[in-house]
This record gives structure tokens, C-alpha cells and sequence, in this order.
């Protein structure tokens, strides 16, 4: 049975960005208009290779608080630890959440300048005054160059698994340095937090995700959860996930993430099960209160068979400028066999589309009615 | 550093308190001031005495009330010598005003009268 637009793909997506919306400093600050646009062009790469031969990493660091210069080894294999306490900084409560995520981007992803400002859709000239005055910022008003001492950790613990996670998303649509940079981030969060459960549980998040990163996409087009070459899916990255998950499970002390990530890990199946899979999204709406988690409930509860409740659902949420929303009516529409209605809301998830390959995906559904 | 933590206060809240509430916020307002890392601070009387002045081509503009026609109110504030921002947001979360509603502003000091 075909699924939706970049079905439960997509739908982790739009849930990672439900999440990230839910996440307790974003409703307060206010997300970047369009997080999801975060284009990064081929500089990018440039900028990561630049970042990974320059030895002198502290140079970067330097940047944001007046430290002894030393000297890194940026090999894959070793994490220096100056990661740690750079993303701590860059998240620091005092900072402006969208500095925050520019200035994890900048200065440990390495992207350039002008592309994180075309990301955020703000002149570069924006982006380099507000990556300066954050840094400037942090200088004049004392933010420590550290990872906070443990009776602050908990509470800062949320603003930097955010971010890392978004970098993570940024790198969803095929960027992959981003997403091995979040997954660096995630290991030595890992690393200096092995048991806290959330920590654990975004690592397992990210490693699940990350498995079917081959399966997505062939050639240029989108591959729907029920169509994916299971043969594709990295099985070393599903049985590390899947022993974080449990290890994060076994403290007690469900989360969002780890809640994501169980559902991440029952999606990569053979026969995966939908009930299971709505009723964590449930536990996932309790826990977030978000209108785009409900949305990816309706739509595992479409997978079970009950089409018309799953309808219902969506229907009653207020997301008219989301183009899940109408992307999932449309196929919904299309089970129960109104076309007409499936028609006008695939014109609307089009005109929404931010990618081509979204793009011609839709198009291509419409032209099946 | 130094930092000065401006103390902002909402208007509703004080008068509901019994005599005790009120003497015990104002015994961890004193409790604040004998921390050693806070060197200066004041209380000020309430917003109902406060006079504005502005001046405009060499002419004094003096009105009654506060300058800020906020709801919340500046009620004080403390001087504080602390290690990093951290310790300051430390002491800052303390002040009662944060809690009633209020809010406190902490901005680094570029310098202080002796």
C-alpha cells in the first residue's frame, strides 16, 4: 500500500520539527521563520574540510571568549572535548535561540556564513551582525567557556539536544556532514552523560534515522517508508540505536526522544506495527502538546486501517499552512475514494512544497487520481 | 566581574500578603545583600513617589510618576561582584520580585563610582 508524502519520512521530520517547537525555549523565543529551509549549498563542504585540516580548531573557539590557544586533532575518531564546551556556550540560556542554532552551525559545523543567512532567509550581512553580536555577547557578559556544572546541567541539557537535533534534520535532506557533525555531538554528549535517558534516547533517535539514510532517496526521488529497500538500511546503526533505546528504557524516564526514537525503531521493520506505533505517538502528543505529532498519530492510525478516524483526526487540527497537513488529507482522501477533495488538497500541499523532489513527488500523485 | 542586577517588580502580589509573608520577603531581600559577592544595592520607595525630569532646549520637563509606563515597576537593585554570568543568574533567581511576577535584569557593569 503506497503511503503518503515522504510518509513516515517526512512525517519523522515534520514530528523532529513538531518537537523542536515544543522544546521549552522555542515557544518562549520563537522559532526562525522558515527552520526547515535551511539550504546549504555546496560550500558547505568546502567549509567542513577547511574545518577539519585547520589545526588550530581554537582559532574558532578563540572567536567566542578569550582562551590559551591550543592545538586539536580533528580526526574522525577522537572528539576533542572543546566540542562540548563550545556547544554549551553557543546554547547558553542568555543567548537568543536563533544565535544559538547560527552559532552551533557556524562554529561546529563549519558552515559558511551566507549560506546559514540564505537558511534563515535574513541578508548575509544579517547574519554576520547577529553572529556577532552573540559572540560579542558572550564576551562582554561573562558566559563561561564550560559544560555547566552538574546542578545546571539538566537544565541546559535541553537547549543544546534542540539544536543538535535541527543540525541533525538540516542534514535529512541529504546533507550529510550535518548530520555526521550531530552525530559526533550526540556520541561525546553520550560520552559525558551516559545515563541520562534523553541523551541517550536523541543518539538513538539520530543512529535509527541515520540507517535508513540510503533507502530514502533513489536517484533523485523520494522512497516512501512501505517501498524502501530494507537490504539498504544499515543494520550496524539499527542495533546500536536500538541498544541506546534500551538502555535509555531501562532508567525509567520516558522523554520525547526517546519516545521518537521507539517509534523510529519499530518504523525500521519488515511488518511494522502501526497500533504500537500511534500509541506512542500518543505519549508523544501528552508529552509535547504539539498539533504535528497528533498529525503523524492520524497517520499511523491510517496504517492500522481505520482511514475515516484517522480523517477525523487530522481535520480537527488547525495546520492550514503546514503542507504535511494537507498532503496527508489528500492521500486520505484518496483511501476513501474522494478524488475531487484529494485534488484541491495536493494543489494546496504544492503550492506549500519546498523542494523539488517534494515537488515532482506531489505532482506525480496528483497525475495517479 | 560586576554585574548590576536590576530588580523589576509587578504590581499586584504585596498588597495580598499577611505581615509575616512580607517580613519574610523582605528578610531574603536583606539575606541577598549580606551575600559577599554583592558590595552596593538599594531599595527604592515606592513607584507613587517617583518624579520624572526630561530636558528639551535647556528647559526642564518635570513630570509626576515613573518613567516607564510599564506594568512592572523598578524597585531596586543590587551590584554584585560574581565569577561569571552563572553565578549572577544564581543570585538574580533569588531575588523575591522574580518570583511575584516581577522580573530581574542583569547586565555587566562597564563602571562603577567608588
Amino acid at each position: 500500500m503506497a503511503g503518503f508524502l515522504g510518509d513516515l519520512d517526512l512525517a519523522e521530520e515534520a514530528a523532529a520539527e513538531a518537537f523542536a517547537t515544543a522544546v521549552r525555549k522555542w515557544p518562549e523565543q520563537g522559532m526562525p521563520s522558515n527552520p526547515r529551509a535551511w539550504l546549504v549549498t555546496t560550500g558547505r563542504r568546502r567549509a567542513i574540510d577547511r574545518l577539519r585540516r585547520d589545526r588550530t580548531f581554537a582559532d574558532k573557539v578563540r572567536l567566542l571568549a578569550p582562551r590559551e590557544a591550543e592545538m586539536f586533532d580533528l580526526d574522525e575518531s577522537s572528539i576533542p572535548d572543546e566540542r562540548l564546551e563550545l556547544i554549551f556556550t553557543c546554547c547558553h540560556p542568555a543567548l537568543d535561540v536563533q544565535a544559538q542554532v547560527a552559532l552551533v552551525l557556524r562554529t561546529l559545523a563549519g558552515v559558511p556564513t551566507e549560506d546559514i543567512a540564505r537558511a534563515f532567509l535574513v541578508p548575509a550581512e544579517t547574519m554576520k551582525r547577529r553572529l556577532s553580536r552573540a559572540k560579542a555577547k558572550i564576551k562582554a557578559t561573562g558566559i563561561p567557556f564550560r559544560v555547566p556544572p552538574d546542578h545546571l546541567l539538566p537544565e541546559r541539557l535541553g537547549a543544546v539536544l534542540a539544536v543538535v537535533y535541527l543540525v541533525f534534520n538540516e542534514g535529512y535532506d541529504g546533507h550529510v556532514e550535518l548530520s555526521a557533525e550531530a552525530l559526533h555531538l550526540g556520541r561525546a554528549l553520550a560520552g559525558l552523560m551516559p545515563d541520562e535517558p534523553e541523551v541517550l534516547g536523541l543518539l538513538a533517535l539520530m543512529l535509527l534515522h541515520d540507517a535508513r539514510r540510503a533507502a530514502r532517496v533513489a536517484g533523485d526521488e523520494i522512497v516512501l517508508l512501505a517501498d524502501q529497500d530494507h537490504s539498504l538500511w544499515d543494520a550496524t546503526q539499527l542495533a546500536e540505536g536500538r541498544a541506546l533505546l534500551d538502555r535509555a528504557l531501562a532508567r525509567r524516564s520516558r522523554g520525547p526522544y526517546q519516545v521518537q526514537a521507539a517509534i523510529a525503531s519499530l518504523q525500521a521493520t519488515e511488518d511494522p506495527d502501526w497500533t504500537e506505533i500511534s500509541l506512542l505517538y500518543g505519549e508523544l502528543v501528552r508529552l509535547t502538546g504539539s498539533a504535528v505529532v497528533e498529525l503523524n498519530r492520524a497517520v499511523a492510525i491510517a496504517q492500522t486501517g481505520a482511514t475515516t478516524e484517522a480523517l477525523a483526526l487530522v481535520d480537527a487540527l488547525d495546520l492550514d499552512g503546514y503542507r504535511y497537513w494537507h498532503s496527508t488529507r489528500a492521500e486520505l482522501l484518496r483511501r476513501l475514494d474522494r478524488p475531487e477533495e484529494a485534488r484541491s488538497a495536493y494543489r494546496r500541499a504544492l503550492d506549500l512544497a519546498r523542494s523539488d523532489r517534494e515537488r515532482r513527488f506531489l505532482e506525480h500523485r496528483l497525475a495517479d487520481l | 566581574m560586576q554585574y548590576a542586577l536590576l530588580i523589576f517588580e509587578s504590581p499586584n502580589g504585596s498588597e495580598d500578603r499577611t505581615e509575616e509573608e512580607r517580613a519574610a520577603v523582605s528578610a531574603e531581600y536583606t539575606a541577598i545583600g549580606e551575600d559577599t559577592r554583592v558590595f552596593s544595592g538599594a531599595h527604592l520607595q515606592p513607584v507613587t513617589t517617583a518624579t520624572t525630569v526630561r530636558v528639551q532646549d535647556g528647559q526642564a520637563l518635570t513630570t509626576d510618576g515613573p518613567f516607564a509606563d510599564t506594568k512592572e515597576v523598578f524597585g531596586g537593585y543590587y551590584l554584585v561582584e560574581a565569577e561569571d554570568l552563572d553565578a549572577a543568574l544564581e543570585l538574580a533567581a533569588r531575588v523575591p520580585a522574580a518570583r511575584f511576577g516581577g522580573a530581574v535584569e542583569i547586565r555587566p557593569v562597564a563602571m562603577v563610582m567608588p
